[in-house]
């Protein structure tokens, strides 16, 4: 075991993986920056930067891909991802069904997500619900550097488009790129367990579609991904204090979903808060409780998510993300409506 | 044209620039800074020829826009200070603009000032009112696929669009040469409408070229792409990573160096020659930022006070009158920071 930030597991986990197969190249803006490391020691054909021109790039990697390639294509925020939405919803999403099973398109599209450092809803947004709805596309959102360099392992050997998604107040230099820009009077909500922390020796593959449980109580079930399983974490603790015993599942992948590990949880806890900083209309925390009503399982539920377009005062968008104090709430209003 | 009123536009633009920078580093404005220092000449030639009821269609570097359009200063920065008197609400930010009575859209997503400027014409067109609209944009941007889509609609329904393009030769962080094939003008004329390549720290220049395809662009003879070339010394963003290795060498490289050399002698990767290329290329592009730190280029507004200097007393003046405005827009904020502090 040794510690690493959650932006060098990626890396680390993808040279390992670049050193072994040669079909792994890196398209994206500024990558020779971006990922200078990474650049400087598999050159400029395997770390390609582009132009800004997502919609070709991506369009790009996808047939690369169907040739021969397994792209990792870099999608600097995942809200730019509106600009190249066909490459991945229309085209490589669509493959696997429209050769009749014969073709496939392996290809990691990697896109930093998120707020929590006030650059408006137009940038801090997480959309893994809306990748997620499209058949075909795997949805990956891991919370700790572990998870981050697991999960990218699997992605890359994946035999279909994989989303790969980090939130910017775990990756620390893209908060330091978007939002302190050098200054160390700004401060940040980070997650220090998710920013670093332990990784194997050697990185194994984390298979998709298979949460991992933080922490086991007969009570309450919280689940999430990304920064809301440790804002999670942290209410868990709280509520613990107060004689309410929780179990937190993070999911780390969005679509394929572990619904036998949230069905088994819910089945003994009979209540369910889902944290998710994605929007709430629509998204992964309707789809969980569908999931659970679908397996007859009789449960409580809230849910605790991002209402609205984030706005861009720092101030207003923390009253916007989901908090620990609104976990608090959710909880207290299934569990103990006499103090809510 | 007026040498005097563009000059004040300008120094009003920089100075409220200035003060934008001295919020953001005290870190009371959240989030990225895209200045549009270094651009004030290409915006006050083309805003300066505007009327009532034209439209502008920004891009994330939208703050000179919006001061030279009039936008009232104080709810500006208190847009920037994430305030609720501010212009937006506090919900925007700097790259999310907008005035309805204006007509101005902004947005942080690259290309989309193109669609928004057509738009603003065809609304225009369709109500035979003889207005235009302007897409502000960089050189980068002439790669995104829908700014290239919106050129050919403007020349195919002959809309009164100008394109302006602001070339500063770099994408974020990319030589833009380096990704872009042929020549920008010639794409531009490519697609049927004329294009003008000119010196964007002149303002002179810009207004003459500005005036000729905005009353073309009146007089039903649809749009223009106008190529200017300026120079931007805070980069991309404030804090901009090339800036800041630039100006502290020693203390950014080292967080950077140590991986880097760990990354390149690893065993395993591609050839000692391509690896010694990949290095050329990093350390090429950190040398032509520090180079273009040090040149410093004509500043649009020192180039333009050198030639009212011949009426000192005129430019003393103008200058101090800008400067008391931005200096009471900053007090004006301050206090309002004051006021929460007590109240906290």
């Amino acid at each position: 075991m040794k510690t690493m930030t959650f932006a060098e597991a990626i890396e680390d986990a993808l040279a390992s993986a670049m050193e072994k197969d040669d079909r792994i190249i890196i398209l994206g803006e500024d990558v020779h920056l971006l990922r200078v490391n990474l650049f400087s020691r598999f050159g400029s054909d395997r770390v390609r930067s582009t132009p800004i021109s997502e919609s070709a790039f991506l369009g790009a990697a996808v047939t690369a891909a169907m040739a021969g390639c397994i792209p990792v294509v870099e999608i600097m925020l995942v809200d730019f991802i509106g600009v190249a939405a066909d490459a991945l919803v229309n085209h490589a999403a669509k493959l696997d069904t429209f050769s009749g099973g014969k073709w496939q398109a392996p290809l990691v599209v990697r896109a930093s997500c998120g707020g929590g450092y006030g650059d408006g809803g137009q940038h801090e947004q997480t959309l893994w619900g809306w990748l997620a709805h499209i058949p075909g596309l795997s949805v990956v959102v891991p919370s700790n550097p572990r998870d981050a360099g697991g999960l990218m392992t699997s992605a890359i050997a994946e035999n279909g488009p994989v989303v790969f998604l980090e939130h910017k107040l775990l990756a620390d230099y893209w908060l330091d790129y978007l939002g302190s820009g050098g200054r160390k009077n700004v401060t940040y909500d980070i997650p220090d367990d998710g920013a670093s922390g332990f990784v194997p020796d050697k990185w194994e593959p984390i298979p998709l579609g298979c949460a991992d449980i933080l922490r086991e109580g007969k009570d309450l079930t919280i689940a999430s991904v990304g920064v809301g399983v440790h804002r999670s974490m942290k209410a868990a603790g709280i509520l613990e204090q107060r004689g309410i015993f929780s179990t937190v599942i993070d999911l780390r992948t969005v679509f394929p979903i572990d619904e036998e590990c949230i069905c088994r949880s819910v089945e003994q806890t009979s209540n369910l808060i889902v944290v998710d900083e994605d929007y709430k209309q629509f998204g992964l925390s309707g789809e969980i409780a569908a999931i659970l009503l679908e397996n007859e399982i009789q449960f409580k539920y809230k849910r605790v998510c991002t209402e609205g377009t984030i706005p861009y005062s720092r101030e207003m968008e923390d009253r916007v993300l989901p908090s620990v104090d609104d976990i608090i709430k959710a909880s207290d209003s299934m569990l103990n409506p006499n103090v809510a | 044209m007026d040498i005097w009123k563009l000059y004040e536009m300008m120094l009003k633009s920089r100075l409220f620039e200035e003060s934008v920078t001295n919020f953001w580093n005290n870190g009371q404005i959240s989030g990225e800074m895209h200045l549009g220092i270094g651009e004030e000449a290409i915006v006050a030639g083309i805003v300066d020829n505007l009327e009532d009821g034209d439209a502008m269609a920004l891009d994330h570097r939208g703050t000179p826009p919006m001061v030279m359009r009039g936008i009232d200063l104080l709810s500006l920065m208190k847009e920037f200070l994430g305030a609720e008197e501010g212009l937006c609400g506090g919900k925007g930010g700097h790259m999310h603009l907008f005035s309805k009575e204006q007509l101005i859209a902004s947005s942080g997503i690259i290309g989309s000032s193109g669609p928004a400027a057509a738009g603003f014409a065809l609304s225009s067109q369709y109500r035979k009112n003889g207005k235009i609209a302007i897409a502000f944009f960089g050189e980068g941007t002439m790669n995104q696929g829908m700014m290239l889509e919106s050129m050919n609609l403007t020349v195919a329904w002959n809309l009164p669009v100008i394109f302006v393009c602001k070339d500063n030769k770099m994408a974020i962080t990319t030589v833009s040469s380096s990704v872009t094939g042929g020549n920008l003008v010639d794409r531009a004329i490519a697609f049927g409408m004329p294009g003008y390549e000119i010196d964007g720290s002149n303002v002179e220049a810009v207004w003459k070229i500005a005036e000729k395809a905005i009353s073309d662009a009146r007089k039903n003879k649809g749009p223009s792409y106008i190529h200017a070339h300026c120079f931007r010394p805070e980069g991309h963003f404030l804090g901009d990573p090339l800036i800041r290795i630039s100006r502290h060498p020693y203390q950014e490289m080292s967080n950077i160096a140590g991986p880097l050399m760990k990354s390149t002698a690893k065993f395993k990767g591609s050839s000692i020659a391509k690896r010694a290329k990949s290095i050329k290329t990093v350390v090429s592009i950190l040398g032509k930022t520090a180079k273009d730190q040090m040149l410093s280029p004509e500043d649009p507004i020192e180039m333009t006070r050198k030639k009212l200097k011949k009426e000192p007393q005129r430019l003393e003046n103008v200058e101090k009158k800008v400067k008391s405005e931005i200096e009471w827009v900053e007090e004006e904020c301050m206090k309002r920071n004051k006021i929460e502090e007590v109240q906290i």
